[in-house]
Order: C-alpha cells, then sequence, then structure tokens
C-alpha cells in the first residue's frame, strides 16, 4: 500500500528540484528547497509505515526541526546580505 | 473494510495536493505566489498522508493489543504531524518577508502598501 506512495512523492521532488536548478533568484530557489523538505518528511513517514521501522519516523521529527532552522537562517541571509 | 478505504481517500487527497503544489511551483510567475501554491498545497498533503499512516497504525494496534510497536508508530507519526503544522507556515513567512526585504517585486505589480508603510 505505502511504497507506490513513496514512489509518487520522490516523483514531485523531482520536479520541485528543477524548480531548485531553473529558479531565476535566490528566494524561489529557497521555496523549492522548502517544499522539498516537507516532501522529504512526509515520505520518511510513508517509508516508516511501509517497513514497519519506528527509526524512520524519528529521523523524520529530527530532519522537520532541522530543515526549519535552516530555512530560517537562509531567509536572515537573504534579508541581509550577511549572517 | 472500511478503515482501508478510508485510508485510501486519504493517501489520494494527499498524493493530489502535494502533485498540485509541486506544479504550482512552475506555473506560477514569481516568488510570493510560488510560496502560496507550495506551501499550502504541500501542508495540506502532509496532513493527510500522515493522517493515512496513522489511521492504518491505530488499526493494527486495536486489533494486535496495547503492546504492539504500532503504537510507538502512531504516536510519533503524531509529533511528526504537529512538527510540520508548526514549522512549515513560519518558515514560509520568513522566506516571504525577506524577499520582500531583499527588494524583489511582485510580478505585475502596480501597488504595495508594504514598501508604503515602511517609508512614512
Amino acid at each position: 500500500m505505502w511504497l507506490p506512495v513513496a514512489i509518487f512523492l520522490g516523483v514531485c521532488i523531482v520536479i520541485a528540484l528543477i524548480r531548485v536548478i531553473l529558479g531565476p533568484e535566490a528566494p524561489s530557489r529557497v521555496v523549492g528547497l522548502d517544499t522539498i523538505n516537507t516532501l522529504v518528511v512526509v515520505s520518511m513517514v510513508v517509508l516508516g509505515a511501509a517497513f514497519e521501522q519506528v527509526i524512520f519516523i524519528d529521523v523524520a521529527i529530527v530532519y522537520a526541526l532541522l530543515s526549519f532552522i535552516t530555512t530560517l537562517f537562509i531567509a536572515k541571509y537573504i534579508e541581509k546580505g550577511k549572517f | 473494510m472500511a478503515v482501508n478505504v478510508i485510508t485510501y481517500v486519504f493517501i489520494a487527497i494527499g498524493c493530489f495536493f502535494n502533485m498540485i503544489g509541486s506544479i504550482g511551483l512552475h506555473r506560477f510567475p514569481d516568488v510570493y505566489t510560488r510560496l502560496h501554491a507550495a506551501t499550502k498545497c504541500t501542508t495540506f498533503g502532509a496532513i493527510f498522508l500522515i493522517v493515512a499512516v496513522m489511521i492504518q497504525s491505530v488499526n493494527v494496534w486495536v486489533t494486535e493489543g496495547i503492546s504492539s510497536p504500532q503504537s510507538v508508530l502512531t504516536l510519533h507519526a503524531f509529533i511528526v504531524l504537529v512538527c510540520i503544522l508548526l514549522t512549515n507556515p513560519t518558515g514560509a513567512h520568513a522566506i516571504a518577508r525577506a524577499a520582500h526585504r531583499s527588494g524583489i517585486k511582485p510580478a505585475r505589480a502596480v501597488v504595495d502598501d508594504l514598501e508604503e508603510e515602511r517609508h512614512d
């Protein structure tokens, strides 16, 4: 049940990755990166349900919080031009 | 099985909205509209997919008893849901504010009230 969902989310990640590569300015790339982070967290939860491994979901929690801090720091860098 | 039907419906809604969010990144002209499409649609799709995982695990949890490892999976999936709900809109707001302050104009915009308030 869950593996096709994970493959579908992988296709969505590739589509968002095209925007990260093409993006005309830096904030567009950050938007694509934020989308990819959310999709990776969801696909980790789905894979954890597919293989019945709780450790995947624990990794997803840590990934969500770290990607949030990364997004905040990149936004601060774009705003000021320096850290 | 009613539980399986509900799970499939939730999976379909979640996959649909995640795909809409990914396509919206390419269809919209500037940063702000892209942020609108990507953040809202992916958050909505993520909620539905994680709730589908939780429904399926609660079903196994109820049939197998309280000591099943699915109970841990359900609770941790709920923690992931709370984390996504807290962090995703905050990150989107930070990106939008940074883009506006770094001087990027919305496409085809005529009036910018936020900029006028800063100069008053």
